[in-house]
């Protein structure tokens, strides 16, 4: 593979998908922190909210220990060059989020759905962009469909007003061939203009490979994570897709050392548990389950007594998209019940 | 004479054709005209052949029959952003409006919790909040009947087919019409709702879950009755809203989780989400319609 000279942008997400892996309980310092020191490695955008995006405080998602006003509030002014981000799930968050990400000064946002589900996103890409913010649309699962319905989704959002497209793999499942197919039909259809970019999860250890497929495909944008801090088994490892783009030429302005010191000294040691591949996150990479259902289902195991495998099995076979953690404890109960376990 | 009100049903899509095969049965309500925009469209054309009268001019097109039809109440099933006028045009003559819409201009109605109040004061305009609000505000409803409720939560999640164009070109009101009746009818002193919508084939039927944050340790036995009661309650005009389980109790937590499947009249029976406003809805201008043949409220008057 030779992708020498290419340019892409590398977008932090330890501090908005690392929010599942911490129950939303990063606190502002930590934020501060290590957006300070990956501002300072060189990373250009950087995400932080909720776990869940804008407004994603809740009781099925998880109250976070700060609102994400007073996240942004306290990060965006910090900030001497990287830029940060803020998610949004149309369904979850509303148009006012938009509005209060915007001025506290987000410059971009990104509009996520299910990826058969693009056309809820129309108030609020048209929205971001028409505020002149970078407006993403970011297909979710994208996994459960075909190439042809995810270039179908992806022109819905760009007509929007989407200047960048997401095909992410919020389960973890994808394998590199699939991720060529998908972001190759993407970049040969959608307007030239248009940004592609790829989202990983790290279930199947294919977060690195994956993401060296999406930009061989011409993808622009990589979402990874310092030292891996996700959903599930973690994003992509963003120190390491580093060094393994330093090696093969491509341009991402990020200084190794001084991200893989943000991994070890930073964000490591905030970790509740190890972000690595144990049964459970490979089930949600095998399965096709989304990645921040684990600790849901390893809480459940908990409560009920039916193994977090067989939950995350179940809600696979069942065909549940991001958001629906809600079934997570309904299954479990009636698993349990099933089982007479309770 | 018969005692029936006599009905107009505004917009011929899936709500209207739905509200319609319902209310072929109803022994309240008597449905005479379908409104559309759109000469040729399916939903007039099946309101045609159901022997309805049918006009494509909008609203505007039946004012002229309203009173020579003796017209007594109407069912507003297009969007938000016409209603307000179809609404002003329709109570001006006399007709109750029931909005299917999120529009949201007459005070919130779920029929098991507040719709006596609004037949009562024989209110002109009721709103039927949302399919999410319908399936869950009950239950927030027999959590809050027991105690102080600081914080309810709904997570409706739907089927792919079952959400029309009008949803999700504006799926904010959605949450923000839902966390809104949680709040003023569902009695949480806070009301946050969650909309997911999933393409799963065959079609999940729609799941619902509730989550009360008491303000007092929950009384465990008197929410549970107090759930299982509510479930009946709406169980009389939606067979299919079923308790799966809860309520269950961690801390101050209070958490049910339904199942609402339809009786399959126009969508097929995943689509509840549908059934739960149409049954609404109807019940709705049913309880009118009682209530006036008891004499208990009188309608507005008509001239002539």
């Amino acid at each position: 593979m030779n992708l020498k000279g290419k340019k892409v942008t590398l977008h932090d997400m330890c501090l908005r998908d690392g929010m599942h892996a911490k129950r939303h309980q990063i606190s502002l310092d930590e934020m501060v922190n290590i957006a300070t020191a990956m501002d300072e490695a060189g990373i250009p955008l950087i995400e932080v909210t909720h776990g869940d995006g804008l407004g994603g405080a809740s009781v099925n998602y998880g109250f976070p220990a700060h609102t994400d006003e007073e996240y942004l509030d306290a990060v965006i002014p910090k900030m001497k060059n990287a830029k940060v981000s803020a998610l949004q799930l149309p369904g979850i968050g509303t148009l006012d989020h938009l509005r209060m990400a915007k001025d506290l000064g987000v410059s971009t946002i990104r509009v996520a759905t299910h990826c058969t589900e693009a056309d809820v996103s129309e108030q609020h890409i048209g929205m971001s962009a028409k505020m002149g913010m970078d407006t993403v649309g970011f297909l979710m699962m994208a996994h459960m469909v075909s190439a042809e319905k995810v270039l179908e989704q992806a022109k819905l959002m760009e007509s929007y007003g989407a200047n960048c497209i997401y095909c992410t793999d919020s389960a973890g499942y994808m394998l590199p061939d699939e991720v060529t197919e998908k972001l190759g039909l993407l970049r040969a259809e959608l307007n030239p203009e248009t940004e592609i970019g790829f989202h990983g999860h790290h279930n199947l250890a294919m977060g690195i490979a994956n993401s060296l497929s999406a930009i061989e495909a011409g993808a622009t944008r990589i979402d990874g994570s310092v030292a891996g801090l996700g959903a599930g088994a973690g994003n992509t490892p963003l120190e390491v897709f580093v060094a393994v783009l330093n090696r093969m030429g491509v341009e991402t302005g990020v200084d190794l050392y001084k991200i893989s010191d943000v991994a070890e000294d930073l964000v490591v040691p905030l970790m509740d548990q190890p972000i690595r591949i144990d049964r459970d996150a490979l089930t949600l990479g095998y399965a096709g389950v989304y990645s921040s259902f684990l600790l849901f289902a390893k809480r459940a195991e908990a409560k009920y007594g039916v193994q977090a495998r067989d939950i995350l099995a179940e809600l696979g076979r069942r065909g549940t998209v991001g958001g629906q953690e809600d079934m997570i404890e309904d299954l479990a109960l009636t698993m349990a019940k099933e089982q007479g376990l309770i | 004479m018969s005692q029936k009100l006599k009905a107009i049903i505004i917009g011929p899509g899936n709500i209207g054709t739905d509200l319609l095969m319902k209310m072929k049965r109803s022994e309240w309500i008597e449905p005479v005209w379908m409104v559309g925009i759109d000469p040729e469209s399916e939903g007039l054309k099946r309101a045609r052949e159901m022997g309805i009268k049918t006009s494509a001019e909008g609203v505007d097109g039946v004012l002229p029959h309203v009173i020579k039809d003796d017209i007594r109440v109407a069912f507003d099933a297009t969007s938000a952003y016409v209603h307000a006028e179809n609404s002003r045009k329709l109570n001006e003559l006399g007709v109750i409006m029931i909005d299917l819409t999120p529009a949201a201009i007459g005070p919130f109605c779920v029929p098991p919790v507040n719709l006596k109040e609004h037949t009562e004061e024989l209110k002109l305009n009721v709103n039927m909040v949302t399919c999410g609000g319908q399936a869950t505000i009950p239950m927030v409803a027999a959590v809050s009947r027991v105690q102080e409720v600081e914080y309810g939560e709904i997570v409706a999640t739907v089927s792919s087919r079952s959400v029309g164009p009008g949803t999700r070109q504006n799926i904010d009101e959605f949450t923000r019409t839902t966390s809104g009746a949680v709040e003023k009818v569902g009695g949480a002193k806070k009301g946050k709702a969650i909309i997911i919508i999933n393409p799963a084939e065959p079609p999940l039927i729609m799941r619902d879950t509730i989550h009360c944050l008491t303000a007092e340790e929950p009384d465990q036995a008197a929410i549970t009755r107090s759930v299982h009661d509510m479930v009946a309650e709406v169980q009389k005009y939606v067979p299919g809203y079923r308790l799966v389980n809860g309520p269950i109790f961690d801390g101050n937590r209070v958490s049910v989780f339904m199942e609402v499947e339809g009786l399959g009249d126009f969508l097929p029976k995943y689509a509840g989400n549908l059934d739960i406003m149409t049954a609404a809805g109807l019940r709705t201008a049913e309880m009118f319609a009682e209530e006036a043949a008891k004499g208990a409220i009188t309608l507005p008057a008509r001239g002539e």
